[in-house]
């Protein structure tokens, strides 16, 4: 892994586990992930395989069943789980970091406007917001002054601009429902960026969109992210858009990071079985089609060791024992595996 | 197409009404707007488009699902298009429709067993005896263990679902079978399995399928020939070599254009189709893709081009191609 300081965020050896009617789902056993400044990062993986929870629990948003915190989430230099809530929610969550979800209609509230919503947005979490505003329940009662009201107003204009949403001024009035699709995750792009943030967390944004929409929307965010020196951790579990606008990958098979490695290498070199055939599963002329036999394990009931185990040909008596440690390939390309695919692999 | 065709959709249309405040309807949602196209027996025709486009109406359509406003379904020489499912007769059982989401279309309530027996009562007039068999066969044919019979839908995976919802159809043994987005929601390594499953099916059963589906990558590995639909009619089609080789529309190319390539150039990089598709209730005078089109001209606001042949099959609705 690259020296300690170099990222903005580190993730080390996290565990979280729900608490289900079945028993105790370990969703996230042990993963590792880490961005570096202005950087796009992929998160890659099948339903089920923890990236949702693995972006929610760095956002600290987990459901209330989630149980048993090990590990940390370092960010720019201090441990989130360690830090007090309150000022993770005032400091980080919302400035910092924010985030992009896959359904915009879902996060609106139908019945405002978007523009009250994207100023309500501003009023907690604009950059030009200072520490001595009342927090808190106070803060509730307290007036948005009245400078940096109409500073917020220019700043959130500009940006609808910036993402391209036709006539801005007239969107401000329009509600949720009066816009298109491509128009609200441009908007949800724009609430993302507003407050200055250095990461944004992105949870399969175009997934709901078409294909050409879906284009233009991961061709804009790549740009703005590039252009402001964001760091983007973009969950997909498409790997085509992975291809599109990630610097770097991580795959996630129910809940261990199995690989990392800089977009290129990982399509280029993959190592990792699992990997290996999920790159062969996807639908390509002139290949024959070949589906990972077995199914992703329950994770209530996990295979100890790798979780691949049961569905990998290579597996031995190690790989059930003992989760394989990370291996180091050269040129920041990462796997975790007893037997990695070697040679040139995949086409 | 040598053959008599099986199917042969001509002129068909289908409206919504659109309302606006108070319920006033306001216009109307052309879902479709004449659509022509023939499937010859045995073929899988790939039906792609955008959301909203009418690729899901008009899998319902031609399964009786919705009436059509217009044309004519002529199915094994018969026109079917004014009635319904259930109008339908000795025609119904052989023209079927499969669910975009098996997992939603079957009873929550009921096992799989009643699930698959139920279509064979309201078809067949065969007895529980040789039902059972027929169901027990066909389950085996998809894949799932007679064991999965006394389970319920929440109890199978996303893939499993699938499984019950093609065999729930194979049972009545239909020639043409609609599969409307047969593997969206799945992820890739289930869905290469639902496709080789597809597949094995057309061949055990000689089934002709009309596929629909959003995925380019998808259409292409499963279909003979692919129909592009764009805001309620067929824009192109063509041989799926051919269409994938040379596409002649403007929107085929767009669309063709934004299938990422791993290994390839970016398309974040190319991709420069701008816009997004007008409002189906007001849509533009003359050719309906003119407003996002990189080569429309004055006339294509004046006519509103006809599907035309081109050359070896291959037909596309634009005055430029």
């Amino acid at each position: 892994m690259p020296v300690p300081g170099d990222n903005l965020l580190e993730v080390e050896n996290l565990r979280v586990s729900f608490g289900t009617e079945h028993g105790t789902a370990k969703v996230l056993d042990g993963v590792n992930l880490n961005i570096r400044p202005s950087e796009i990062m992929g998160l890659v993986g099948e339903s089920g395989c923890g990236k949702s929870t693995l972006a929610n629990a760095i956002l600290g948003i987990l459901a209330d069943n989630a149980r048993h915190q090990s590990g940390s989430i370092r960010f720019a230099g201090k441990d989130l789980l360690a830090m007090a809530q309150r000022r993770v929610e005032s400091e980080v969550r919302g400035r910092s970091i924010t985030f992009i979800p896959q359904d915009p209609f879902g996060s609106f509230n139908p019945l405002f406007p978007i523009g009250t919503q994207a100023m309500e947005v501003m009023k907690w979490k604009s950059p030009r917001r200072v520490a001595r505003e009342k927090p808190g329940i106070a803060g509730l009662f307290s007036r948005y002054p009245r400078a940096r009201r109409r500073a917020d107003a220019a700043a959130v204009l500009q940006m609808l601009r910036t993402v391209q949403i036709a006539r801005p001024e007239a969107a401000f009035g329009k509600l949720p429902h009066e816009l298109s699709g491509g128009q609200r995750q441009r908007l949800m792009i724009a609430l993302a960026l507003l407050p200055q943030p250095q990461l944004v967390i992105a949870d399969e944004p175009t997934t709901a969109l078409d294909a050409t929409i879906q284009m233009q929307i991961l061709k804009l965010l790549k740009r703005l992210a590039k252009e402001r020196e964001v760091s983007v951790l973009f969950t997909t579990h498409d790997l085509g858009i992975a291809y599109e606008i990630c610097d770097r990958i991580t795959v996630l098979y129910a809940g261990q990071e199995v690989e990392t490695a800089p977009v290129d290498d990982f399509f280029r070199r993959p190592h990792h079985p699992y990997t290996v055939r999920l790159l062969e599963s996807l639908p390509q002329p002139g290949r024959e089609l070949r589906e990972i036999g077995g199914q992703i394990p329950v994770l209530v009931d996990p295979p100890a060791g790798c979780r691949f185990h049961p569905r990998c040909s290579r597996a031995t008596e190690q790989c059930r024992a003992e989760r394989p440690a990370v291996t180091a390939l050269g040129g920041g390309h990462h796997v975790r595996c007893y037997h990695p695919i070697t040679g040139t692999g995949h086409p | 197409m040598n053959e008599a065709p099986l199917l042969r959709v001509e002129r068909l249309s289908r409206h919504f009404p659109a309302r606006g405040l108070l319920g006033w309807r306001i216009g109307d949602v052309r879902a479709l707007d004449g659509v022509w196209f023939k499937v010859a027996p045995g073929e899988t025709l790939g039906i792609v488009g955008e959301s909203g486009c009418g690729k899901s109406t008009l899998g319902k359509t031609l399964a009786g699902i919705h009436r059509p406003d217009a044309g004519r379904i002529v199915f094994e020489g018969e026109d079917i298009a004014g009635r319904s499912a259930s109008e339908r007769g000795a025609v119904a059982p052989k023209l079927q429709y499969c669910y975009q989401d098996p997992g939603n279309s079957l009873d929550p309530r009921w096992t799989i067993r009643r699930s698959l027996n139920e279509p064979l009562i309201v078809h067949t007039a065969l007895g529980a005896g040789d039902r059972d068999a027929r169901i027990r066969d066909i389950l085996q044919q998809v894949g799932l263990p007679p064991t999965h019979l006394d389970l319920y839908p929440h109890e199978l995976s996303g893939g499993q679902q699938r499984r019950v919802g093609l065999a729930r159809i194979l049972t009545l043994h239909p020639r043409l079978v609609v599969l409307d987005e047969p593997t969206s929601g799945l992820d890739v390594s289930v869905q290469a399995a639902v496709l080789k499953l597809l597949r094995r099916l057309q061949q055990a059963f000689s089934l002709t399928y009309l596929f629909i589906s959003h995925d380019l990558s998808v259409v292409r590995m499963m279909c003979d020939r692919v129909a592009v639909m764009y805001l309620g009619r067929i824009v192109e089609i063509a041989s799926t070599e051919a269409l994938f080789a040379g596409a002649k529309h403007p929107y085929t190319q767009s669309l063709l254009s934004a299938i990422p390539a791993i290994g390839g150039r970016r398309v974040t990089d190319t991709f420069a189709l701008a816009g997004e598709p007008p409002d189906p209730v007001q849509l533009p005078s003359g050719c309906r893709f003119r407003t996002r089109c990189p080569r429309a001209a004055a006339m294509c606001a004046q006519t509103d081009p006809a599907l035309r042949p081109i050359a070896g099959g291959q037909s596309a609705a634009c005055l430029f191609a």
